[in-house]
């Protein structure tokens, strides 16, 4: 089994690899679209602002093929942006659009201190191999200022509080988002990874 | 919700953990890849490393140590002390650091502050204010507090938002290594001001302190060194303590 984590230039990967590596995973860094076609999985890692990083992904050329991995229902984590990534867009940057592969938008904490920076618990419902062996209200790393509104929609698997309830978790078919790092949340974070992996 | 967060910090020269007290005096305390692996079995909710050396051949010691340290253990790493320009931020980011920490080289440029958090986000970059008392304001210093700027701490602090900084070590020189509590005045009122988080550092020799510093002084979390160090306390111990108070834990 092949994962690759996607180099479009917008975060830190080198810790999602050092996780992988941890686990006895094997990953590999792709920096070419090209390489999409070796793989077996996919990671979309991210931090910093939402139109930069679409503009990236555009200017890598990694948007389209992307998407279509997604539409293929193919195992792909898209964490922290690269979960803001799955939907139609950001209060962040109005003129670059998501992927839209989820319903809803992205809208700037207003409640409480911006960003949000720490951990948070992730209230989980329903019946996910990704969450296999880690309870309900088990806490993960957050930094965010925007977090993403969406309806309840059968692809939500989780909420956060933070001034308001707010999704943290999607899934659907292959294709998850976590708002949270998992591979900067410890045992817990180490365990849904090595579940995405192996399980999902 | 989200929890208060409890932070080791490893004060690292040369390769090794040291920790003075009012910023002189340093004793050795060990090998900070042990020690930052033990800090997260203890469940420490991120981990920070200040290279209060800063040579050349001492940056690379720093590099060695997070590089080492995020093959091994999975929280947030900071690294801090002596990063004056983005291609110092660059090399820690790229070795594994998660955030970087600046502070003197921020004062003679406060423009690196937004230079960095334009390159690799706000959320990475850490704005870290030495602070002293002077009447009844504080005063920002640099140089491992050393040199007196003369800038006030609330407006430096309020600057530091602005450029970009995701957030607030705010150490107090008066407190540091004196065990005798956080200075709760100084953390509440720039906690007041910003909207980004605040981290409040030195002077914590008691549980109890450690919590006045959430109840009280308003923080976002809480920077502990020599208390950790020298196993007066264990990570678990503080947040045993916490959770007895009623404040969010991990």
């Amino acid at each position: 089994m092949k994962i690759g984590i996607v180099d479009y230039g917008a975060g830190n990967l080198r810790s999602v690899r050092n996780a992988f590596d941890y686990l006895g995973m094997k990953s590999l860094i792709v920096d070419s679209p090209s390489q999409l076609k070796e793989l077996d999985k996919l990671v979309l890692p991210g931090v910093g602002a939402f139109g930069h990083a679409v503009g990236r992904m555009r200017d890598a050329g990694f948007f389209s093929p992307v998407y279509d991995w997604l539409k293929e229902d193919r195992p792909f984590l898209g964490i922290c942006l690269g979960f803001q990534m799955l939907f139609d867009l950001s209060d962040e940057s109005p003129d670059e659009k998501g992927f839209g592969f989820f319903e809803g938008s992205c809208r700037r904490f207003r409640e409480r201190k911006v960003p949000q920076i720490g951990w948070n618990a992730v209230q989980t419902g329903g019946n996910t191999l990704l969450f296999d062996g880690i309870p309900s209200g088990e806490h993960f790393y957050f930094v965010h200022s925007y977090y993403v509104a969406a309806g309840d929609g059968g692809m939500v698997l989780g909420r956060t509080e933070y001034g308001l309830s707010y999704v943290s978790v999607v899934g659907n078919g292959h294709v998850f988002g976590v708002q949270f790092h998992p591979e900067k949340s410890g045992e817990a974070g180490l365990t849904l990874l090595e579940n995405w992996g192996k399980k999902c | 919700m989200l929890t208060v967060r409890i932070i080791p910090c490893l004060d690292v020269e040369d390769g090794r953990v040291v920790k003075g007290i009012r910023f002189t005096d340093l004793q050795e305390a060990g090998d900070p890849v042990d020690l930052a692996a033990d800090y997260n079995e203890q469940g420490a909710d991120e981990i920070v490393f200040l290279d209060i050396g800063a040579s050349y051949r001492r940056r690379k010691t720093m590099v060695d140590v997070v590089n080492q340290v995020s093959r091994r253990v999975f929280v947030p790493l900071t690294a801090g002390g002596g990063i004056r320009s983005v291609e110092d931020m660059r090399i820690l980011l790229q070795s594994g650091a998660d955030k970087v920490a600046v502070c003197s080289a921020a004062l003679k440029r406060p423009g690196l502050i937004s230079e960095g958090a334009e390159v690799f986000g706000s959320q990475c970059l850490v704005l870290s204010i030495d602070a002293k008392q002077h009447g009844g304001s504080w005063r920002v210093y640099s140089h491992g507090g050393r040199i007196d700027t003369g800038l006030d701490v609330l407006e430096w602090a309020r600057q530091g938002e602005k450029l970009g900084a995701g957030e607030i070590l705010l150490n107090s020189i008066d407190a540091d290594g004196t065990r005798e509590g956080f200075d709760l005045e100084l953390t509440r009122k720039v906690g007041e001001i910003l909207s980004i988080p605040v981290i409040a550092s030195g002077g914590a020799g008691s549980l109890a302190q450690i919590y006045a510093a959430f109840s009280q002084g308003k923080a976002d979390a809480a920077l502990l060194a020599s208390l950790f160090h020298f196993k007066e306390y264990t990570v678990r111990d503080v947040k045993t303590y916490l959770k007895m108070k009623g404040i969010r834990v991990r």
